[in-house]
C-alpha cells in the first residue's frame, strides 16, 4: 500500500496534481460555504462556464489562456454578483443564460477553430496530466492569498454571510464583502478548472459545505469540516482515479458524493437521538 | 435636546416618495413605538435613521450618538432558520459595529457578549445552535446582538412578529426593562396595537405624520380609530 501511494507520488504529474487539487478544494470549500448560505451557489457553476468561454475563445484566438480567463471571470463574478442580487427569478434564470451562453460561445469557437480537440476536452472534464510548473506555482500563489484573506476577514465573511441586513446597519461594507467572496471564487475557479473540469468544479463550491451542515451547527465547525472534507474527498477521489484509471474530476466528484450521503445519513441519526 | 430629531424629512426612491414631511423628535430614555400600514414608510424610515439611505428633503439631525450606536434588531430573513451557527457566533458579531481595524475579538468582547446574554436571560444557551432555537430564544439572541453593538438606543423592527402569545408578552417585558432599569431609549416599528400599549410615546406613519405624542392620547385620537376600524383599545 504505502509502496504503491510512494510510485503515485513518482510521477511529477500526480505531485504537482495534489498539490494544485488539495490548495484549490479548500479556498473554494470555505468561500462555498458562505456562497452556499448566502443562496449563491449558482454563480460558482456560472463563474466556471463562463471560464470555460473565455479559454475558448482564448485558444481560438492563440492567446494565454489563463491570461485572458482570469479577467473575464472576475468581470462575470461581479455582474453575477450584481444579477443575483436582484432577488427576483429574473435574477437566476439571467445566471443560467450566462452560463450557457458562455459554454455554446467556447464549444462554437473551439469547432470553429481547431475543433473539439484533446484540449477542449480537458478543460470541459479536466485532466490532471494537465498542470504545468507554471500552474502549481499559480496555484500555490493564489490559494496562499484566498486563505490569508478569509481569515483575515473571517468575522466580517460571517456577519455579512449570517445577516446583511445587520451588517449594514453595523456599518460593513457589506458590498465590498461580497464581491470579495466572488472575486477570491473567480480567481480560485480558473485555477482548479484545468485539472477538475470547467463542468465539474462547482461540485467543489458546493458539496463540502452541504455535507459539513449536514453534521455540525456553528459556523467555525462548519467551516472547518468543510475544507477537510473537501482535501480529503479530493484525495480520495484523484488516487481512485489513478488507480483505477478514471477521469480525475468526475472522480472527485463521486468521492464528494458519497461524502455527503454518509453524512447526510450521519446527520439523520445523530437527529433522531437527540 | 433631543437624541434624535427629523425635521420635514422627505425619503425617496427614485421618483417614488416613500415619506414625507415628516418631523418628530426622540429625547433620550424615550420609548417610541412607530405604527403605520404596509406602505406607510416605516421601513425607509428606518434606513434613514440607520445612515442606510440619505433624505431627499429635511433632516435627521442626531445628537451626541452616531448611526452605529443604534443597535438595530433587523426582522428575521428565512435564510436564517437552518443557518449554521452558535449562538455565541452571532452576539459577537454585534461587536463588529465598533471594531474598524482588528480583525479578531478580544476578551473584552467576550465579556461584552456573555453580558449581553445574561440581560437577556439566556446565558445557557451560548453554545447552542441558533437554528435548533424557537421564535422567542432566537429573538433574544438577536436582542443580546444588537446590544453588543449599542449600549444606549435600540431600533427594533416587528420584534414580535411570528411569536406566540406568551413569547412576545416575555419580549415585551424585557425591552420594558431595558428601558426602565437599563435607561436604554427604544424605538420599536410594529403593526400590532398591543405592543404600541407599551411604549410611551407614538409615532403613526401615513407616507407622513399622523399622530405623534403620548400613548394614552393616540388611543383617544380619530387615527387610531381609523386604524382600529372604529373598535376601542385600551389599555393600562
Amino acid at each position: 500500500m504505502l509502496e504503491s501511494i510512494a510510485v503515485m507520488f513518482s510521477y511529477g504529474f500526480m505531485a504537482r496534481a495534489f498539490i494544485v487539487g488539495i490548495l484549490t478544494s479548500l479556498c473554494l470549500a470555505l468561500l462555498g460555504v458562505s456562497l452556499v448560505l448566502k443562496r449563491y451557489s449558482m454563480i460558482g457553476d456560472g463563474l466556471s462556464h463562463v471560464g470555460f468561454g473565455a479559454v475558448a475563445v482564448a485558444m481560438a484566438l492563440g492567446a494565454a489562456p489563463l491570461a485572458v480567463a482570469v479577467p473575464v471571470v472576475m468581470i462575470a463574478a461581479f455582474l453575477l454578483l450584481m444579477i443575483s442580487d436582484d432577488g427576483s427569478f429574473r435574477g437566476d434564470a439571467a445566471v443560467a443564460v450566462i452560463s450557457s451562453s458562455a459554454l455554446a460561445i467556447g464549444v462554437m469557437s473551439a469547432s470553429l477553430s481547431s475543433g473539439i480537440n484533446s484540449d477542449v476536452h480537458s478543460y470541459l472534464f479536466g485532466s490532471v496530466l494537465a498542470m504545468s510548473k507554471s500552474d502549481v506555482m499559480l496555484s500555490v500563489a493564489v490559494s496562499v492569498a484566498v486563505l490569508l484573506l478569509y481569515v483575515i476577514c473571517y468575522n466580517r465573511i460571517f456577519a455579512i454571510t449570517f445577516d446583511e441586513t445587520f451588517g449594514r446597519a453595523t456599518g460593513l461594507k457589506v458590498d465590498k464583502y461580497n464581491t470579495l467572496l466572488a472575486m477570491l471564487t473567480a480567481v480560485t475557479v480558473v485555477v482548479g478548472m484545468r485539472m477538475m473540469g470547467a463542468l465539474l468544479i462547482s461540485s467543489l463550491v458546493i458539496f463540502p459545505a452541504l455535507s459539513a451542515m449536514r453534521v455540525f451547527s456553528s459556523f467555525r465547525s462548519v467551516v472547518i469540516c468543510s475544507a477537510l472534507v473537501s482535501a480529503v474527498g479530493f484525495c480520495i477521489g484523484i488516487a481512485a482515479s489513478y488507480w483505477l484509471n478514471t477521469p480525475a474530476g468526475a472522480s472527485v466528484v463521486i468521492a464528494n458524493l458519497v461524502i455527503f450521503l454518509t453524512f447526510s445519513t450521519v446527520g439523520a441519526v445523530l437527529k433522531t437521538n437527540e | 435636546m433631543p437624541i434624535i430629531e427629523c425635521k420635514n424629512l422627505t425619503m425617496a426612491y427614485g421618483s417614488h416618495i416613500a415619506l414625507r414631511d415628516l418631523s418628530f423628535a426622540i429625547e433620550a430614555g424615550d420609548y417610541l413605538c412607530i405604527v403605520g400600514e404596509n406602505g406607510s414608510g416605516k421601513s425607509t424610515l428606518i434606513k434613514g435613521l440607520l445612515g442606510l439611505q440619505q433624505p431627499k428633503e429635511g433632516k435627521i439631525i442626531l445628537n451626541g450618538i452616531t448611526h452605529r450606536e443604534i443597535g438595530y434588531l433587523p426582522q428575521q430573513s428565512m435564510a436564517q432558520k437552518d443557518f449554521p451557527a452558535s449562538v455565541k457566533e452571532v452576539v459577537l458579531s454585534g461587536c463588529l459595529s465598533y471594531k474598524h481595524r482588528t480583525p479578531f475579538y478580544s476578551a473584552d468582547d467576550k465579556i461584552k457578549a456573555a453580558a449581553a446574554l445574561e440581560k437577556m436571560g439566556i446565558s445557557d444557551l451560548e453554545k447552542r445552535s441558533f437554528r435548533a432555537l424557537s421564535g422567542g430564544q432566537r429573538q433574544r439572541v438577536l436582542m443580546a446582538r444588537a446590544l453588543c453593538a449599542a449600549d444606549r438606543m435600540l431600533l427594533l423592527d416587528e420584534p414580535a412578529a411570528a411569536l406566540d402569545p406568551q413569547a412576545s408578552a416575555e419580549l415585551y417585558a424585557l425591552i420594558g426593562d431595558l428601558n426602565k432599569k437599563e435607561k436604554m431609549t427604544i424605538i420599536m416599528v410594529s403593526h400590532d396595537l398591543d405592543a404600541a400599549g407599551k411604549a410611551d410615546k407614538i409615532l403613526h406613519m401615513a407616507n407622513g405624520c399622523a399622530y405623534f405624542g403620548s400613548t394614552e392620547q393616540y388611543y383617544h385620537s380619530d387615527v387610531c380609530h381609523h386604524l382600529t376600524g372604529g373598535g376601542h383599545h385600551h389599555h393600562a
